[in-house]
């Protein structure tokens, strides 16, 4: 099992040794000891301090619970601004100083980046890791393993099952099905623009959400295998939503508002969007966003692209990562165990830090269980429970997803302008994709 | 400030009068205009500020759902219970940011005016071999951009184990290449050689010298350099960006950074973000209000010579 090589893992390794030959001096001496797979995790034997680094809020109220328990692992929360906008760019400066934090709070879809940079420490051969893969959502601990043998490097920590909101209300009124199909979506689109509003916003800057979107439809953005990369962001499944978008683009039925920004939050205020494709942890955006519309909201699966199908996207997420250097691995992997699966941390975590845990055992959880007033009592994550346990657990993300994202983005922009397509700004965000992978002599097949 | 105020006024009565005034023409067209300019100018940079005022005192849903640029009803005890849960999220540490900030910028700047006073004085009033080399290799400090050196500056304080301390954040903001520069120009310009050569004649030391006498006569261009300086730490975000890991070091920008990057998950920052960014003004303008009569002396002193 030891010498065990998965294919995946091949490819991975061979980047990490160029990648690591060109930042020389980093680590502390042991980033190349152990190699792949089942180096040994052993218990330290005294008292042992971590330092772990997240941006959710209230995670250091979290931790203490652990610290009462542990007195001999005493774990020191760090915070920063989350992750792409200077934690993950804090990360690799540090691992290459040899001074991270043990312990690091990644999303999904950077976890690819710093693998391919060596930047996180297997964890499989700790005790209870590998057997935990029962207690979490299928599909996000694919997002942890990358699908090879032997290997587990975070612990998944949330999830952002997608599914639609919608103003129940308004829908009614107007005399209109809810839409169950992108189909019905479409021709619902077509009647609310009649009425002088939008159905949802298509966002721009968002191409993560687009992302959820092909990985609904079954499409794949990333693969690699022992010969590299395959950067496919124009597939079939691809081209299906971005012709999708752009038809209710170039029929002025969507409107383009930066997501997030303030008259963004007052078109939905003000019930000038109907629905919204959003994550489970748009429920508390809405909430807090658009407060004049409590009560008028209720959330329903995603639409179909078949008929009576059930897939479902993801939006955001992240993972606990014991970093590279850690010199206390297998204390540093029980405490990301505990964090995610203990169902007072998952409680707490949730409350202070409006986390939607990865581990299967949320659905148990009070603050998932009940009605939700803004929904008019509807059991809403009932739905986003369904939901997780419909995403695709093979999707892959590509280790330059910050710059994918840029690329896509600036295209999409151009896209609304009316300067190209959506399918434009996937085909030059894929070239721009292997351009990046070359000149990081990380393999790619073309 | 009362000089501005005043060269209007005069100039208006010649104008009336008619008689040619002494200073340059100014006819009504080319005054207006001027007006006008400076007019949107202020406009331009109040408006985002009369923005932050107004959005203060409003509710998360008020700031989307009413109008931007005026008051609500409940407009002030809203203000007053958005302060006060400024101050008390997360267990109160966003006065701990401003308290950071108090620390880095304030005693950063005074040190830092010390530092550089010293010597742009020793470059302009001592004569010694490769004065002007030093002095060239300082002024071409002031093109390196602080952004570039921030990242080998983790990598040094890594060597030594500083990083996420104090001392990473404090220790670099003491150094400040415009801050020798001006001292420079402002010394050789306002400390008269004759004087320093009195002052050893009658047994004062070098040191005594520049702390007694000098400092006094360049003391615009120190409050210039102070200035400077706080402005720049206060605003200063890259590098403590780097640096700290631990929040209750972090300065009030990166705190507040910080919150602003969570707000798509917890909605509610928004309002804090914007009342925070609001306080955190505060200081600043406060600042300029107290040291403005200095600040335009020693600005001009330099830009004469």
């Amino acid at each position: 099992m030891r010498a065990h090589y998965g294919k995946a893992t091949a490819a991975f390794a061979m980047v990490s040794a160029l990648t690591l030959a060109g930042c020389a001096g980093g680590g502390g001496g042991d980033s190349t000891a152990g190699g792949e797979g089942g180096s040994s995790c052993e218990p330290s034997s005294g008292p042992v301090d971590l330092t772990f680094t997240t941006w959710v809020p209230g995670m250091d109220k979290v931790v203490d619970l652990w610290n009462e328990e542990n007195p001999d692992i005493q774990v020191k929360v760090q915070t920063g601004p989350n992750g792409n906008s200077g934690t993950y760019q804090n990360f690799f400066n540090q691992l290459q100083a040899g001074n991270a934090p043990d312990l690091g709070q990644i999303e999904y879809d950077a976890l690819p980046n710093f693998r391919v940079q060596d930047g996180l420490e297997n964890i499989a051969s700790c005790e209870n890791v590998s057997d935990a893969e029962d207690q979490f959502v299928d599909w996000t601990w694919g997002q942890v393993t990358f699908g090879e043998d032997d290997a587990v490097y975070a612990v998944p920590q949330d999830s952002g099952p997608m599914a639609m909101f919608y103003r129940k209300d308004l829908f009614e009124q107007a005399g209109i099905e809810v839409p169950t199909t992108w189909e019905e979506y479409a021709a619902a689109a077509e009647e609310i623009k009649a009425q002088g509003s939008y159905i949802t916003n298509f966002p721009r800057g968002d191409v993560n959400w687009f992302a959820g979107n092909v990985w609904q439809a079954g499409g794949q953005w990333f693969s690699n295998d022992d010969e590299g990369w395959d950067v496919n962001l124009t597939g079939e499944e691809s081209e299906q939503v971005a012709n999708y978008w752009q038809g209710l683009l170039e029929k002025d039925q969507v409107s383009t508002l930066p997501s997030f920004s303030d008259e963004w939050n007052a078109s939905f205020n003000e019930g000038d969007q109907w629905t919204w494709i959003s994550a489970v942890w748009g429920a508390s955006t809405l909430a807090t966003g658009a407060p004049d519309t409590s009560g008028k909201w209720a959330v329903a699966p995603m639409p179909q692209w078949e008929d009576g199908g059930t897939a479902a996207g993801n939006w955001g997420g992240s993972s606990t990562a014991v970093l590279k250097g850690s010199e206390h691995p297998y204390e540093a992997a029980q405490f990301a165990l505990w964090l995610n699966t203990d169902p007072e941390a998952l409680a707490l975590a949730n409350e202070l830090g409006g986390l939607y845990p990865a581990a299967k055992s949320a659905t148990d959880l009070e603050a998932f269980s009940g009605g939700v007033e803004y929904f008019g009592g509807q059991k809403i994550y009932d739905v986003f429970a369904e939901a997780s346990s419909n995403v695709d657990p093979n999707f892959t993300w590509g280790p330059t997803m910050t710059q994918t994202y840029t690329d896509v983005s600036d295209g999409f922009g151009k896209a609304i302008g009316g300067d190209g397509t959506l399918m434009d700004a996937l085909t030059s965000g894929e070239e721009a994709t292997v351009e990046s992978l070359k000149s990081q002599s990380i393999p790619v097949k073309e | 400030m009362s000089a501005a105020a005043a060269a209007p006024v005069s100039t208006r009565k010649s104008v009336r009068r008619g008689n040619a005034p002494r200073g340059p023409r100014h006819s009504i067209m080319s005054r207006t205009g001027a007006m006008l300019i400076m007019g949107v100018f202020t406009l331009y940079f109040l408006t985002p500020i009369w923005w932050l005022l107004v959005s203060s005192t409003k509710t998360g849903g008020q700031i989307t759902g009413t109008a931007p640029l005026w008051f609500t009803m409940e407009s002030i005890p809203t203000f007053f219970s958005n302060i006060g849960r400024l101050f008390t999220y997360s267990d109160g540490v966003f006065g701990r940011w401003l308290l950071n900030s108090a620390i880095y910028a304030g005693l950063g700047a005074l040190l830092g005016t010390i530092i550089a006073a010293m010597c742009g004085y020793a470059l302009a009033k001592y004569e010694f071999k490769g004065r002007e080399a030093i002095f060239n290799i300082v002024l071409s400090g002031v093109l390196v951009p602080a952004t570039a050196l921030a990242l080998p500056l983790f990598l040094i304080f890594s060597e030594v184990k500083l990083t996420n301390t104090l001392w990473a954040v404090f220790l670099p903001s003491l150094v400040s290449p415009f801050g020798v520069y001006l001292a420079r120009i402002y010394a050789a310009a306002s400390v008269p050689g004759e004087l320093l050569e009195a002052a050893r004649l009658d047994g004062s030391g070098e040191i005594r010298t520049f702390f007694t006498v000098s400092t006094r006569l360049m003391a615009p261009a120190l409050v210039t350099i102070f200035l400077f300086q706080f402005v720049a730490i206060w605003n200063n975000f890259f590098l403590p960006l780097i640096m700290l890991r631990d929040q209750t070091l972090f300065p009030v920008t990166l705190g507040l950074y910080a919150w602003n990057s969570q707000i798509s998950q917890i909605p509610e920052l928004r309002v804090l973000v914007i009342v925070g960014a609001l306080v955190s003004i505060l200081p600043l303008i406060a600042a300029f209000l107290a040291l403005q009569r200095f600040w335009s002396s020693g600005l001009g002193a330099g830009s004469v010579k």
